[in-house]
């Protein structure tokens, strides 16, 4: 048991403040993501943002710059390639396919960096310092406001895609700052979690929210919601029992998917027979 | 005024010619069928018209003006495509994402736009069935759903594209008749295209119909009849008219109905995905 309340220590706030808004974040980027059926790019883009961050380390840049950075040039690229659903996929994975190839190749070069590796892979919230929060408060605000100036045609282009372009909306357009976005909100999850695991703050929690409503206004409110809960519980419950937070995160991202899967089924079970 | 007036215009889709040289007019307040063949043209006239696709040659004028991209008074009905993640929204979510979906900002509506996504659900009596996710109504409910979405706005003029694949005989027929009632009560011109002309007999106005890269506009008296639909269909075809009835026949087979079918085959797989 430590000796002090949590939020006594500098790095539980950092850790809490940074998570928090990462969090928001990815719940709401996760829950376009699961509407559009693109889930699978965020968690291309987590991988692909190891690569930045293992090549950054061997141009002596931080390995987080290089994370954000291609990151975002890679949900980009992805935004321009695959337009059909179709193409995505394949495009998504050979893209992947690449990136890895070249993370694993930096490291290869520069041995030394092998420690943060695993951190970087699984995420370590606990180690974040005042800088990095800020950099992620000021990362996570901007991607958010981004998020909410295009959330009316990339809804309309991600549920009506053919409707949306006889309306004069460029889905190649929104599908480029969208998955722009999604890089933003990849590399600040890769902090959180880590690349491998950022599916668990970015989708767990959207996929969640879509399983307890179909209603698109809650869903905006419910993802985005767990995924905070779901973070700073993580946080909490790692403090207590010295276990990594991102095993409580996703841990609890899984459990609460679970509980939605079991309430949901039962759900819509129910009116079938009476139907 | 016409609603859709084509003059001497050339389509072409990926190098590939669809239509050359057509002409015809399609009046204000006026139900036309548009039918013809797989890959005869219909989706790409009606992308033609929401000024999606210019013409090789030729003008296009849509209500008096050229076609232009967005818009406002033509309301769009397309294909039914594979299953999403997203039809796991309420049919109501679904219908209001139209609503001035080009506009920047946040995805909520105020209270005039919830009046009228309200009033386009009721206009085709959906308000009930917008209550639940998309992926739980049927095939009819959904694309009464889909036609309220073409409402809203209010446009003049309604493209709807192959509402009918997939249903059956009744749904198809309370699609047929929700859209002619929708057209007369609010008086605006309506495009329907369809694989086969019955369920549409009776319904209609006339009958636009496509095929060699050709089209032919007019009553179905007037076009469902052998020498044109030989012209069309570039083989003889023989019309039999049987039991109020309309068969398509070319050495005994029903054109329209083993096009239909091998449509459906063909799109049977991914849209159960």
């Amino acid at each position: 048991m430590p000796d002090h309340p949590m939020l006594e220590y500098g790095f539980m706030r950092h850790a809490f403040a940074a998570a928090g808004i990462v969090a928001v974040l990815g719940g709401l980027v996760g829950y376009f993501l699961v509407l559009r059926g693109q889930t699978f790019a965020g968690h291309a883009l987590g991988h692909v943002g190891f690569t930045g961050a293992t090549g950054a380390v061997l141009i002596g840049a931080s390995p987080f710059s290089g994370l954000v950075v291609l990151s975002v040039l890679a949900g980009v690229g992805m935004g321009f390639l695959g337009e059909r659903i179709a193409e995505r996929d394949v495009a998504i994975g050979i893209v992947l396919a690449l990136a890895l190839g070249f993370g694993l190749l930096f490291l290869n070069f520069y041995t030394a960096f092998a420690s943060e590796a695993v951190a970087l892979l699984f995420g370590n919230v606990l180690a974040v310092d005042a800088r990095t929060a800020f950099v992620l408060l000021a990362l996570g605000l901007a991607s958010l406001a981004g998020l909410a100036m295009i959330s009316r045609p990339l809804l309309f282009a991600s549920l009506q895609p053919e409707v949306a372009e006889a309306k004069g909306v460029s889905l190649r357009l929104y599908s480029v700052l969208f998955l722009g976005i999604v890089g933003l909100a990849t590399a600040g999850c890769a902090e959180i979690v880590g690349v491998l695991l950022v599916f668990a703050l970015m989708v767990g929690p959207a996929a969640t929210a879509q399983r307890l409503t179909h209603h698109l206004g809650w869903g905006i409110l419910l993802a985005p919601g767990l995924a905070l809960a779901e973070a700073w519980l993580g946080i909490t419950m790692a403090f207590y029992t010295n276990w990594p937070s991102s095993f409580w995160i996703t841990s609890l991202s899984a459990v609460a998917y679970l509980v939605a899967v079991v309430l949901s089924g039962r759900r819509s079970a129910a009116p079938a027979r009476s139907r | 005024m016409n609603a859709v007036e084509f003059s001497d215009v050339t389509l072409a889709v990926g190098g590939r010619t669809v239509l050359v040289g057509a002409s015809f007019a399609v009046r204000e307040r006026e139900f036309v069928g548009v039918l013809g063949p797989n890959g005869s043209g219909k989706t790409t006239i009606l992308r033609a018209v929401l000024g999606l696709l210019m013409p090789w040659r030729g003008s296009i004028r849509v209500l008096g003006r050229p076609p232009s991209r967005g818009d406002p008074t033509i309301g769009y009905l397309p294909q039914v495509r594979s299953n999403r993640a997203g039809m796991q929204l309420s049919g109501w979510d679904f219908v209001a994402a139209v609503h001035r979906g080009h506009r920047l900002g946040l995805p909520f509506l105020d209270a005039v736009g919830r009046r009228e996504i309200a009033r386009a659900l009721d206009r085709v009596g959906a308000a009930d069935l917008a209550r639940r996710p998309l992926a739980e109504t049927s095939g009819g409910e959904r694309q009464r759903l889909l036609l309220a979405q073409a409402l809203v706005g209010r446009p003049r003029l309604l493209l709807l594209d192959e509402p009918l694949i997939s249903l059956d005989p009744h749904h198809q027929a309370a699609v047929v008749a929700l859209a002619r009632s929708v057209q007369e009560e609010l008086g605006i011109t309506v495009l329907f295209s369809a694989h086969e002309i019955n369920p549409l007999l009776g319904a209609i106005d006339r009958v636009l119909y496509l095929g060699q890269r050709q089209a032919a506009l007019g009553t179905v008296e007037e076009v469902i009849t052998g020498p044109v639909l030989s012209r069309l269909y570039g083989m003889a075809i023989d019309v039999v008219h049987l039991h109020g009835r309309i068969f398509v026949m070319s050495e005994g087979q029903d054109m329209e109905r083993d096009a239909h079918r091998h449509y459906e085959a063909h799109h049977a797989g991914p849209s159960h995905a």
